[in-house]
């Protein structure tokens, strides 16, 4: 149990965040939104904002910098006339101050030839496609036997579809860039970021500079939950602005502009088809999945690829079709593909237990495999059912009856539902440095991130443990682009990548190291990719079980968890203290993608219309009651040498599934469309 | 953010003094500063009346108490007097909002507070609230908690305030001082109904400043409870303020007001005029919900607060028979 190492900077408002740089004769941006859906700028005009004291610059289309927009459609900032969705940035301004930039931004005045968005996924929209690929590298369809036929040859059959809203990211931070360019042509940002690294190599690209030109430092980040994993527009304008006024620009994204320009939770629609015997055993697992994707960019979330990795079953299928919309792109939100996907797999499992008969947990252990079933790769290790066993027996879910509807408590309702939770158990490469100074501490460098997660801690245990030294004398400094390449905190990879790097370096180190230290100090590094190159043939997923009770008022469907339980099987659990937090942390996630987490679309003018925190909404404490997890023993030699999994995203996977499998056991109803408010159950209790 | 200037009223003659029509009074800004940075209200002049000496909580001979218009919500939900007499109003602020915000809150700017519809907080969309005559997109568009009862074709709005639901059922007076002098207007005539001109919340003129609330004495047990889409922090779906007096088994006295249905706080008279006289079952309370809600005009999408509404009614009736 290690407690965070940099919590105390952080409570006491020390640790510094992207804004909070104090840097001589600063600058600060707005941006202007686009107010059409679609369509072309026809013209700006600034001269009311120039007219405004204290504006040093405005940006738009006609006067921008070029840049290569080749890495990213979204980081071409002011480049064309497109408009590709409403609240798309069109223009910026610089001011003294960010009171003046904003009033600026206010008065300019543009013009467009606007036509009507086009924003509605629908399963029957002209626009579908496959695509090449999904998020990152998967095929879009699968196939194996003849899932059709067996489908419509099986025993008991479920055929069911699915909704699930477009959901953001909302981190407590905001995406945020303070942008320095030097005499030499160099720029400087400190930056709200998942990776240094990443946005050191895309931005360069970008700007057209080497990517030793360009350093990013960020040594905390106040959330991102993916919508960080990449740059956003933010540090393209502040560079910009930066650049265009020869000042150092400060921007940071306004609550109520991430709701456009910085990444989202795609919408999906999924269909899913079970063919099973009596017993509850899968002979077909249909999955057709359809979701939206943006004009400017593809990004395909991989949303039925858990479905590949699951159960058994010796016919089966998943697709993914694609629509792109006059929207933002949407992108990555903790655990993309998984999160969505096991939430309609994990209902529809629930389905098939109610009609067979078949208790929920059962089932599950019933159609476990000891091999991927669509790759045929044998797992490098999987407790799906020692943690399904062990949350039953610490949740008391044995004697559970199973009939729907039948538990009152006064007014209320009550229920529990289970659900499987799974993730990638992902590897990335990367490099680290570690020193062994003259007075008898270490350093180790990497350009790591640690968005909340804590991966500065874990890095620290990892090192010290390596090292054999205590941790007090060992430290890590990671969150700069200056140090070793390392990968984007995403994936839940970033422990074991980053991780693995830090072993070998220190292992490194500690074969040089031979009495004393020599006065300039002594260094190792290390560079993993051969390492992550040749690792043997596994599938490498961690695996958990989540439970919920809830109660739900009867005449008002007032739903309220009254407990949850997660059990994961992640390998070797190296801090028990943030890795607890991480799994309740998601677990939380969960419940609000359940019971309230919905970005409403509106029709007519193409935008997210509740794009603040008190209009959208995630859980707040009182929503809260008891959520707590575990995990069961795992020692698994093919991940790494911590012999980790990434326990980030695991936590939210499979957790609206539990809550809302609870909820039909509670009432009877079963809500199909996220998320299940009063509203979308009352008409049915 | 554009240049205003901010004065601090030192009574309330200074503060009418200095109202110069189109000024906007602060309490405690947790509305007001929200809709200036979204660019919705846009004060020149700004005068704050949170420091005047309106921030007791007196009980009057007759029982009732007279709340200043400059007490906070913290402060009014933790009198005791109110706790005691009125129930419902103290539990109807502590359902409103945050603590942090309610630290700050006033009673006199709650009652103040502006719709929280998407539409009318954003300035790059059409409102008939915000600006008049540019029309509602909430009647085509998102309203799943807008109004069912008493929306105009100009607005579907709803008003937000947990306390001034309360107040309603309380049959609570709003005093006010105003250029002609000091006035007193029961809250029911204080709020509008949108109609055809939707900005206007309320009747106050240009500069009329709101120095207190008098509530009278209940005597009766009363509750205020609120639905909502997460447990704290959320503005009602539909809430109820409540109060009954059984004797033998009939009804002799009932308060009922609902909030997240109208453009005002919606005093029940048509359920309180069925129940009257009438047994206390549940029976008797659906017909009388049934009643109060047979002019309900649903939109599109908020059907659901038809049978939400009845229920809550029903529901919190029923408990307060069962308590009292």
């Amino acid at each position: 149990m290690t407690e965070r190492l940099e919590s105390r900077e952080k409570v006491t408002g020390a640790a510094r965040y992207a804004f909070e740089y104090p840097v001589e004769n600063v600058a600060y941006a707005a941006a202007v939104q686009a107010s059409v859906g679609r369509g072309e700028v026809l013209s700006v005009d600034i001269e009311a904002a120039q007219r405004l004291p204290g504006v040093l610059a405005v940006l738009s289309h006609e006067n921008a910098p070029r840049v290569d927009s080749e890495p990213d459609g979204e980081l071409a900032l002011f480049q064309s006339r497109t408009v590709s969705y409403r609240g798309q940035f069109v223009a910026a301004v610089i001011g003294e101050t960010l009171e003046t930039a904003r009033e600026a931004a206010r008065l300019v005045r543009v013009e467009y030839a606007a036509e009507d968005p086009d924003v509605r996924l629908r399963t029957d929209h002209p626009g579908l496609y496959k695509p090449d690929k999904v998020n990152p590298v998967f095929p879009a369809d699968t196939e194996l036997g003849e899932p059709e036929a067996a489908f419509t040859d099986s025993a008991v059959r479920v055929d069911v579809t699915y909704t699930t809203p477009a959901e953001h990211n909302n981190p407590m931070e905001p995406h945020t860039t303070l942008a320095l360019w030097d005499k030499d042509g160099s720029l400087l940002l400190y930056d709200s970021t998942q990776g240094a690294s990443s946005v050191q190599s895309t931005i360069a690209k970008v700007f057209g500079l080497d990517p030793t030109q360009v350093r990013v430092i960020a040594p905390h980040v106040g959330g991102g939950f993916g919508s960080k994993g990449s740059p956003r527009p933010n540090v393209v304008l502040a560079a910009m602005g930066a650049r265009v006024t020869g000042r150092p620009v400060k921007f940071a994204v306004p609550r109520q502009q991430m709701f456009a320009t910085t990444g989202y939770r795609t919408p999906t629609v999924q269909r899913f088809r079970l063919g099973a015997d009596p017993d509850g055993r899968l002979n077909a697992i249909l999955h057709d999945v359809f979701e939206q994707t943006s004009t400017v960019r593809e990004f395909a979330e991989q949303t039925a690829t858990p479905t590949r990795t699951m159960y058994q079953a010796p016919n089966r299928r998943t697709s993914h079709r694609l629509v792109a919309l006059d929207v933002p792109t949407p992108s990555w939100m903790r655990a993309p593909g998984e999160t969505p996907g096991m939430y309609a797999l994990e209902s529809v499992m629930d389905e098939l237990a109610v009609v067979t008969g078949v208790d929920p947990v059962e089932l599950r252990v019933r159609n476990d495999t000891d091999r991927e079933p669509e790759s045929g790769l044998p797992f490098s290790s999987r407790n799906l059912v020692a943690c399904l066993q062990e949350g039953a027996d610490r949740f008391g879910w044995a004697g559970r009856d199973p009939a729907p509807g039948v538990r009152r408590e006064g007014r209320r309702l009550v229920g529990t539902g289970v659900a499987a939770s799974t993730y990638p158990a992902y590897m990335q490469p990367g490099r680290a440095i570690a020193r062994a100074e003259p007075d008898g501490t270490f350093t180790v460098r990497i350009a790591a991130a640690d968005i909340g997660t804590g991966a500065r801690t874990a890095l620290t245990l990892i090192a010290a443990e390596t090292l054999k030294e205590d941790i007090d004398r060992v430290t890590v400094e990671i969150g700069d682009s200056a140090f070793p390449r390392a990968s984007v905190a995403g994936g839940s990879s970033g422990t074991a990548s980053w991780g693995t790097a830090v072993v070998r370096a220190c292992e490194s180190l500690r074969g040089r190291l031979n009495g004393e230290v020599p006065p300039e100090g002594l260094e190792a590094s290390a560079d993993t990719s051969a390492e992550v190159k040749n690792r043997d043939e596994y599938a490498r997923h961690a695996f958990g079980a989540q439970f919920a009770e809830v109660e739900v008022d009867a005449d008002t469907a007032e739903i309220c968890v009254r407990r949850m339980l997660g059990v994961f099987a992640v390998g070797r659990v190296l801090n028990p203290m943030t890795a607890r937090s991480q799994f309740i942390g998601g677990m939380t996630m969960g419940i609000g993608m359940a019971l309230m987490e919905e970005s409403v679309m509106d029709g007519e003018f193409g935008d997210y219309l509740n794009r603040d925190l008190a209009q959208y909404h995630v859980p707040s404490c009182a929503d809260v009651r008891d959520v707590d997890a575990f995990w069961v023993e795992e020692s698994d030699p093919h991940l790494n040498p911590m012999g980790s999994k990434g326990i980030g995203e695991i936590g939210i996977v499979g957790a609206a599934a539990a809550v809302g499998n609870a909820v039909h056991h509670a009432t009877g109803v079963r809500v199909r469309d996220l998320p299940i408010t009063p509203a979308r159950l009352l008409p049915h209790l | 953010m554009r240049p205003f200037t901010y004065e601090r009223a030192t009574s309330a003659e200074d503060a009418l003094n200095r109202h110069d029509g189109d000024a906007y009074y602060l309490g405690g800004g947790t509305n007001l500063v929200d809709l200036m940075r979204l660019g919705v209200e846009t004060p020149a002049r700004i005068v704050d009346v949170a420091h005047l000496p309106y921030d007791q909580v007196q009980l009057n001979p007759d029982g009732g108490v007279l709340i200043g218009a400059a007490v906070t919500n913290s402060a009014l939900a933790a009198d005791r007097t109110v706790r005691e007499g009125h129930p419902m109003l103290a539990q109807a602020v502590l359902a409103g909002a945050s603590g942090q915000i309610r630290n700050m809150a006033t009673v006199g700017g709650n009652l103040l507070q502006r719709t929280r519809c998407s539409y009318f907080q954003d300035i790059a969309k059409p409102c008939n609230k915000r600006d008049p005559g540019s029309g509602c997109p909430a009647i085509e568009g998102e309203h799943h908690n807008l109004a069912i009862l008493g929306h105009s074709q100009a607005c579907v709005a709803t008003h937000p305030s947990d306390m001034a639901v309360a107040l309603a059922a309380l049959d609570a007076l709003v005093h006010i001082r105003g250029r002609a002098g000091a006035r007193v207007v029961p809250i029911e005539d204080f709020y509008r109904l949108p109609d055809d001109a939707p900005e206007r919340d309320t009747v106050l003129d240009p500069g009329d400043l709101i120095t207190a609330v008098e509530v009278p004495l209940l005597g009766m047990p009363s509750r205020y409870r609120k639905v909502r889409e997460r447990a704290s922090f959320a503005f009602a779906l539909v809430s109820i303020a409540a109060s009954l007096d059984v004797v033998g088994g009939l009804v002799r006295d009932v308060r009922l007001a609902l909030g997240g249905v109208a453009h005002r706080p919606w005093r029940a008279r048509r359920a309180e005029e069925a129940l009257r006289g009438a047994p206390a079952t549940p029976d008797a309370f659906r017909a009388a919900a049934d009643a109060e809600l047979a002019e309900a005009e649903p939109l599109r999408d908020n059907a659901y607060k038809v049978p939400l509404a009845r229920n809550l009614i029903v529901q919190t009736l029923t408990e307060l028979e069962e308590t009292s």
